[in-house]
């Protein structure tokens, strides 16, 4: 479909066909071609998802640093004063609010692209358009979120005297990561939610648990060094570890558990949209 | 001459209704399946391809050439495949089997305000709606002043869309869509929206488009709308093309197919141990023609045919009319009689007449009872159905409207005048 040239051509002058519509067999492509000409799309459905979030709500943009704040009080009050989890020289507020910020990203895009095939399940039986979009879009409104949790978390840094440092330019290539296994796993649990409802009850079971096995609450110190490598299968391990790296100065992630974590966050990526794109042509006829 | 626009080449579609309830409830039966055919071969979830008698076949093989400028009028009945073959047009699912292709930017519209947030304003909803049609925001931008002047809701454009009338939410939606500008448009049903004027406002609006030399699928129930604006037309018909032609040929067939296809109808042999037996019951038009569906102004026949073997007195047809299992109607075939008169052996066809705009659109079942005052005879629940429906009169500000509460055109008349002063 030629959605870039508004203007109206004679039609016949054209030789290829714009469409061709066939029953498709097998996998496609991953889909970033059709991704690139819905663009427009793309941006309407983050724009639509930002203005309906906060609208209408008492504390509008306030919300956005709720959930990870109130996380990091409760970790704080039990873990950091009752606990005493060793966090060696960094506060355990901040501590836990480097990897609350991160995690916040990764669980809201979790959930929201899994469900997105869902929620829009009228505009996918009404209108064509790469349907990809739907859960690339629900992670990209939690992008400015995770800005927002940002700032606050320098904030917080500021105040407990934690001095900043120019790794904080890292930042973004760590948040490449939590979209990229967030997504990776959204996608294809988006795909599956269509057929089975089950995935919208498990979503939170799956959060709670992926919850604990980051350390968000504890210090990676905590496990014993012959697991790390096994442990950094969890993308999120090396994001955390990373980004307090970056920001708190504690000990780098080895380099082979961050290669652990990027190779399994691009295998999830490929298993979701590859899932995704084989099933996408039945979403229409099945949801 | 040129190469057809759009082209269609044995496109069929099978909706396989058995897997999809199993498939909902069971994950763990098929989880298997699905990440075995992950990589495979195979179509990840999808159960094994033997032919299922739950197997529904929408669509069976349509070829069909469209040119640039033809306006192609769709008609048929419901279930015939009309929406299949939009959506498959549209690439909203995917056909079983065949091939088409399209030329040119396409542009569907099976629903107006798809996508429409009720929390958003709408000026909000303009661009949202017009993104999701496939307008760039600079389009969007470009169009907005005329879009909101042909909505007229000028004065409503920053508030949310949840407090609008149904009525401006509908002209707001038509308007988006109305101004899309694809070289093909493909439409189901939208027109059949917003008050009358407003919908003149739209068919001039969709004439504009096919005189500007755009070609138009047009699927319809109204065919005043068809005749009026289609140059071509095709009847499907049980998922067939049934007919392919001119405009005036389609609907005659189409009106033809409506007709002899008399919906439920009963016909039976007599009962020879009664004096007198129904043998048909038959919904009929004003021409005595059998039908099953109806526009709103027409007038609708119930026939009952009975036979009389014996000298009977006092025998009396019960008719009665219900719409979503509410009784409506409870009449005798001799409610206008000052006598119920004895009936000679032979033949007999009693015909009760529903007047046009009596009954609302909606789905009517017709049940018959017989007997005399001393003993019930024969009693046949829904022995003939029909179905009434908006086609010419556009209902939408209406208080009979179908989906509203009451099952009849308002009866009575009504009057307004002015009483006293405030």
């Amino acid at each position: 479909m030629s959605t870039v040239a508004p203007t109206v051509q004679p039609a016949q002058s054209v030789d290829r066909p714009d469409v061709v519509i066939r029953p498709t067999r097998g996998g496609g492509s991953l889909a970033v071609h059709d991704v690139w000409r819905y663009r427009e799309l793309l941006y309407f459905l983050i724009w639509r998802d930002l203005k309906v979030r906060y609208r209408q709500t008492a504390f509008g943009v306030a919300w956005v640093v709720l959930q990870p704040l109130a996380l990091m009080l409760v970790f704080s009050l039990f873990l950091g004063q009752l606990l005493k989890v060793n966090t060696g020289s960094t506060p355990y507020p901040v501590f836990v609010f480097t990897a609350l910020v991160p995690w916040t990203l990764f669980a809201q895009s979790l959930t929201a692209s899994s469900q997105s095939l869902l929620i829009n399940a009228n505009l996918l039986g009404k209108i064509y358009f790469p349907r990809i979009i739907l859960p690339i879009s629900a992670v990209g409104s939690y992008l400015l979120d995770f800005g927002i949790s940002t700032i606050l978390l320098l904030g917080l840094m500021a105040v407990y005297g934690v001095t900043l440092h120019l790794g904080v330019l890292l930042l973004p290539l760590f948040a490449v990561l939590v979209v990229t296994t967030a997504l990776g796993v959204g996608v294809g649990l988006a795909a599956l939610n269509v057929r089975y409802r089950d995935v919208q009850s498990g979503i939170p079971l799956l959060i709670q648990l992926w919850l604990f096995a980051s350390p968000i609450a504890y210090p990676i110190t905590l496990v014993p060094e012959a697991y790390r490598a096994l442990y950094a299968l969890n993308p999120m391990v090396s994001v955390i570890g990373g980004v307090r790296w970056a920001l708190l100065g504690t000990d780098a992630p080895s380099v082979d558990s961050i290669f652990v974590s990027i190779a399994a966050a691009v295998v999830l990526l490929v298993i979701g949209v590859v899932y995704f794109r084989r099933t996408e042509r039945t979403f229409a006829d099945v949801i | 001459m040129s190469s057809p626009v759009i082209h269609m080449d044995g496109l069929a579609k099978r909706y396989r209704i058995g897997v999809q309830t199993a498939s909902h409830g069971r994950l763990t039966e098929s989880m298997w399946n699905g990440i075995t055919s992950l990589f495979g071969r195979g179509h990840a979830g999808e159960l094994s391809d033997h032919v299922d008698e739950r197997d529904f076949w929408a669509l069976r093989g349509v070829d069909l050439d469209v040119y640039q400028g033809d306006v192609l009028g769709i008609v048929g009945r419901n279930g015939a495949g009309k929406t299949t073959l939009l959506k498959i047009l549209s690439r909203i699912t995917e056909p079983t089997e065949g091939y088409a292709e399209l030329r040119g930017r396409v542009g569907a519209l099976l629903e107006v305000g798809t996508g429409f947030h009720p929390e958003l304003t709408g000026r909000e909803n303009i661009f949202l709606n017009g993104g999701i049609l496939g307008m760039s925001r600079q389009e969007i931008r470009s169009k907005f002043d005329e879009i909101v002047e042909f909505a007229e809701v000028q004065k409503f454009i920053d508030t949310p869309v949840k407090r609008y009338s149904s009525g401006m939410f509908v002209r707001l939606a038509f308007a988006v869509a109305a101004h899309l500008e694809p070289e093909v448009l493909i439409i189901d049903e939208v027109l059949a929206v917003g008050d009358i004027n407003f919908q003149r406002k739209c068919l001039g609006k969709m004439g504009d488009v096919a005189r500007e030399g755009r070609t138009v699928i047009f699927v319809s129930h109204n065919t005043g709308a068809v005749a009026e604006l289609c140059t071509r037309a095709v009847l499907l018909e049980g998922g067939h093309k049934m007919v392919d032609g001119s405009v005036q040929t389609v609907l005659d067939a189409y009106a033809e197919l409506m007709a002899n296809r008399g919906g439920g109808t009963l016909d039976m042999s007599p009962d020879p141990t009664l004096p007198a037996s129904v043998v048909e019951v038959a919904i009929e038009d004003a021409a005595a023609r059998r039908a099953s569906s109806f526009d709103l102004p027409d007038d609708i026949d119930i026939v009952v045919r009975y036979r009389v073997v014996e000298r009977v007195h006092g025998f009396q047809l019960v008719v009665s009319l219900a719409r979503n299992a509410v009784r409506l109607v409870h009449t005798f075939d001799t409610d206008d009689l000052d006598h119920i008169p004895a009936r000679d052996p032979g033949l007999y066809e009693a015909r009760y007449r529903v007047p046009g705009m009596t009954l609302k659109a909606g789905l009517y079942t017709v049940d018959v009872d017989t007997g005399t005052l001393e003993r019930h005879m024969q009693t046949f629940e829904a022995a003939a159905s029909f179905e009434i429906e908006e086609r010419t009169v556009n209902a939408h500000s209406k208080g009979y409207r179908r989906d509203r509460p009451g099952h009849l055109v308002a009866l009575g008349a009504w009057s307004t005048k002015r009483v006293a002063d405030a």
